[in-house]
């Protein structure tokens, strides 16, 4: 065969077996809807062009068993016969034929020795009569199908058009009253469905994934040329210069988003398969299921996606398999006999969420608290005092799931270690929620990319290590009089009491060994980096902290794969190339986290006292005339300070720049002014007289996020972080207050962060949105 | 004539050694590294290649040689390997030489152990011997790094 003839060979290779994945989907889709007349048509159109190519190409089986196939969907296209699972059966095995004999095509180049006949028997005796006409395409023709318009009538019409008459065949068409105006909408819909299929394929082209990767890797070349121009004009005064490198700041960073974008794809794509995934599980254990899917758009980038495909399909088999009863079981519960499962994908934080829900029986937490104790997995005293949710999290231990009888009982599969696993290869993290006789959602998060990571940059032993931001938890900095205080040792083990737990120390010089007198200028103090691996939190005591940065993550060489301490490199602004490292690693290595997770759990079992008392966390300040208020640490995202100089203008908005992007300001002074004034005169025009800012100094922030978005809340003073029951309630006395608490036996006024924003009505907060829109309108 | 190849040739403890030129991408001066904790003992750490991260091996070490004197600067010759560019640190850097394929012959059986893989052979040129390496052996890490400590 020739080099051009391969070559059509391999494009239509890889046309078919897209349109094949698209096959299985719209089959299994057509079942629960059989007159969905678009999906009929895709279907339809999917087997003809494969059909006509390899007809073309000559792969005379693969264009019989299309043809049987095509002539079996004319049928069902035309309404005389409806889709019934006997009739999915077949289509499918047709599809899984046609994939068969393409697989052997690719590997040998012929058709391979595959037997149909007994396929093409069936799908021939199903269909009874054959031959199709061509998908039509004008309205007269759709009309003539399928509303029973007779020739002479259209031609009548064509007729008056050519006379002059400027309205729609349609339109003429109900007028004289042959047909139905829901009729032509109808036909309308199919002629549109057949364009809009061919317009699509005109505006996409296909691209090599290498190529794609490549400039991928030339962009990472970019971003840190950018950081080292940036580098050099920070040292300037030269204002050409510093402007020419402001715009290659903006360019980068926006080609660098463009090219990000090239990488993604949506989730629906491995999604697409699960509709039969199910449908085939289901039909081998007796069950009915029905999936659902929500945010099928939702874009990931391609080796996320990649990584992803087969822990979620392991979850949606046992779902289906595990999770959803029987349906004499459901009736019997007094649920709908057919099973749901609804995948749902969503961004949220810089990362996506995915969560697999199913209606089955739910995990049974006294059943896995004995199976957890029979297995030694933990002791009975913990396994009393293990809340809901850390018993849940059990079934992901490998102990637990490796167990054949305790699957069975408890409800769920084998291998859930390892889909955990593979999830935090990733950076991810897998959650399980669940109600007895209800149902069961795992919810899977994943960071969006890979490549380019956001890092904490720290210092240690004269070389800088990046810290992946996803598992850093806070920053502490320990004055050097109060070192001796703070640190205490159990056992030589040294710990820090942060908020009133213990939490154990790794000292980054004694685990990678470096020489431990390379630190310059020490004041004494000692900086923890809170971290967290593993739902273990740790402090990793390094020499300095630099800054957040976003950095380009490179592979290490096979020389320093074995080394488990380090997830990567990268290449800092300076040219100087600084190590990734590895959370997990770091802490397997340090022995806060075992590879079995045991002492994991047993910390958490001691722990958990303190968390059922329902304490929760409150950052503590003082709000305008010295008063007491607080705010949930959850809702919190940082705390700042920034010179009243860095405070602009936009409209009548305060906001100021902040990591690149411009954050709101409100000030809860004025908030609270404005409120009351409005009290008094509220259907009088609203004043935009303002207290001016302080002149000078520092003001203090308190960086927010609520509901998708940042913003700074501008307050007097941060008082401490205290943790707190905060069970005496009383009503509130002025708006913008949930109402007042008392913590640490001081009345507290607790914040209703919503409730300030809708007052302040941050009409241009929306940086986040504001920038999608802009990408989607380009 | 005779079939002649070409080496890139540097010393090591005042030894000559060869790796083919085909095999070379650059040779460079020393540059800043970044020292890998951990890693095993030949990689001298990681150094920025024009914005391609490449792993140093130190030649004097992996050949089983006396350690660098304290202050010698070392030299860096990158070479291709199956595993992207490596960079082999040596003592100095010698000439090109064009060496005729009859002048080679294979170690002598008294060469042994981990050594003996590294080194094909030697061109007898003139004055001295040519040690030939084997870039591929000589990037690969046969020695395993520190294991992970195993969790209590």
């Amino acid at each position: 065969m020739s080099d051009t003839d391969s070559d059509i060979v391999k494009d239509f290779l890889v046309e078919s077996y897209e349109n094949l994945d698209r096959l299985d989907r719209d089959l299994v889709g057509l079942e629960k809807n059989p007159t969905d007349r678009d999906a009929l048509a895709g279907v339809f159109r999917t087997i003809h062009t494969i059909k006509g190519t390899c007809g073309f190409l000559g792969f005379n089986k693969l264009e019989k068993v299309a043809h049987v196939g095509e002539n079996l969907l004319t049928r069902l296209r035309d309404g005389q016969l409806t889709l019934n699972p006997e009739l999915t059966t077949a289509l499918l095995g047709m599809v899984d034929a046609v994939r068969q004999m393409l697989g052997s095509i690719d590997v040998s180049g012929g058709e391979g020795e595959r037997d149909d006949t007994k396929l093409i028997a069936t799908l021939t005796r199903l269909q009874q009569s054959s031959e199709a006409p061509e998908l039509p395409s004008s309205i007269g023709d759709i009309l003539m199908q399928r509303a029973g318009v007779t020739q002479a009538e259209i031609l009548l019409a064509v007729e008056k058009q050519k006379e002059g008459d400027p309205r729609r065949m349609g339109e003429i068409l109900v007028e004289q009253g042959v047909v139905r105006p829901a009729d032509v909408v109808d036909a309308l819909r199919i002629q549109q469905s057949s364009r809009t299929a061919a317009a699509a394929s005109d505006s996409t082209i296909r691209v090599d994934v290498a190529l794609l990767d490549r400039v991928m890797n030339l962009v990472g070349e970019l971003v840190l040329a950018r950081n080292q121009v940036l580098q050099f004009a920070s040292r300037t005064k030269d204002t050409a210069f510093l402007a020419a490198s402001q715009r290659l700041n903006l360019i980068t960073t926006e080609l660098r988003e463009g090219v990000m974008k090239t990488r993604m794809q949506p989730i629906g794509n491995i999604w697409g398969q699960f509709p039969r995934t199910v449908r085939d599980v289901a039909l081998g254990c007796g069950k009915e299921v029905a999936i659902e899917m929500e945010g099928k758009e939702t874009e990931l980038d391609k080796t996320i996606i990649e990584a992803i495909k087969d822990p979620l399909t392991h979850l949606v088999r046992n779902s289906v398999d595990h999770g959803i009863e029987l349906p004499a079981e459901r009736v019997k519960a007094g649920k709908d006999r057919i099973g749901r499962l609804i995948l749902r994908a969503f961004h949220e934080g810089g990362q996506v969420n995915i969560e697999i829900s199913d209606d089955g029986a739910g995990l049974n937490v006294e059943l896995i608290r004995k199976k957890a104790v029979e297995r030694a997995l933990i002791t009975t005293e913990q396994a009393a005092r293990l809340t809901e949710r850390e018993i849940f999290n059990l079934i992901f231990v490998p102990g637990f799931s490796t167990a054949e009888k305790v699957t069975n009982v408890s409800g769920r599969g084998v291998g859930m270690d390892v889909v955990k696993t593979n999830v935090e290869k990733i950076g991810g993290t897998v959650d399980v929620h669940s109600t007895l006789g209800r149902g069961t959602t795992v919810r899977v998060k994943i960071p969006l990319t890979l490549a380019i990571i956001p890092a904490l940059v720290v210092t240690c032993g004269g070389d800088r290590y990046a810290i992946p931001q996803v598992s850093l938890l806070e920053l502490v900095r320990l004055k050097a009089a109060e070192v001796a205080k703070g640190i205490e040792l159990v056992h030589g083990a040294p710990v820090y009491r942060l908020r009133g737990r213990l939490l154990p120390l790794v000292y980054l010089t004694q685990e990678l060994k470096l020489a431990a007198d390379a630190r310059p200028e020490s004041d004494g103090a000692v900086y923890i980096v809170v971290l967290r691996a593993d739902e273990r939190q740790f402090g990793l005591v390094v020499d300095e902290i630099n800054d957040t940065e976003e950095i380009v993550v490179k592979p290490l060489r096979k020389q320093l794969k074995t080394v488990k301490t380090f997830a990567g490199s990268s290449i800092m602004g300076d040219g100087k190339v600084a190590l990734i490292l590895d959370v997990l690693g770091l802490a397997q290595r340090a022995g806060v986290v075992t590879e079995t997770r045991n002492r994991a759990l047993t910390e958490k079992a001691t722990e958990s006292p303190t968390t059922v008392g329902e304490k929760q966390t409150f950052l503590l300040f003082a709000g305008p005339g010295d008063c007491r208020m607080a705010v949930p640490l959850s809702t919190l995202a940082r705390l700042e300070e920034f010179p009243v100089a860095q405070v602009e203008m936009s409209g009548s908005q305060w906001v100021t720049q902040y990591r690149g992007q411009i954050l709101p300001l409100i000030r809860l002074d004025v908030v609270l002014q404005e409120q009351e004034r409005e009290k008094d005169r509220r259907n009088k025009l609203r004043l935009m007289e303002v207290p001016p800012l302080p002149d000078s100094g520092p003001i203090q922030v308190l960086v927010l996020n609520h509901d998708g978005r940042s913003f700074g809340l501008v307050v007097e003073r941060i008082l401490d972080i205290v943790e707190d029951c905060a069970d005496v309630k009383s009503a509130a006395t002025r708006a913008s207050v949930l109402y007042s608490v008392v913590i640490g036996d001081r009345v507290t006024e607790l914040l209703d962060i919503p409730a300030i924003l809708r007052s302040a009505d941050l009409k241009a907060a929306h940086p986040a949105r504001a920038k999608k829109s802009t990408e989607a309108a380009n | 004539m005779a079939r002649t190849s070409q080496f890139c040739t540097f010393y090591l403890d005042k030894l000559l050694f060869g790796v083919e030129l085909k095999g070379v991408r650059e040779v460079i001066r020393s540059l800043d590294m970044t020292k890998v904790p951990l890693a095993p003992a030949v990689v001298c750490g990681l150094i920025n290649l024009r914005g391609q991260i490449v792993t140093a091996v130190d030649l004097r070490r992996r050949l089983e040689l006396e350690p660098r004197p304290a202050g010698m600067l070392a030299r860096n010759v990158v070479v291709r390997s199956e595993d992207g560019a490596v960079s082999l640190l040596v003592d100095e850097i010698g000439d090109v030489v064009e060496v005729e394929e009859s002048s080679f012959e294979p170690p002598p059986e008294t060469l042994r152990g981990s050594v003996r893989t590294m080194i094909l052979g030697v061109h007898k040129l003139n004055d001295r011997l040519l040690h030939v390496l084997d870039i591929e052996k000589a990037c690969q890490m046969t020695e395993v790094a520190e294991t992970v400590a195993p969790g209590r």
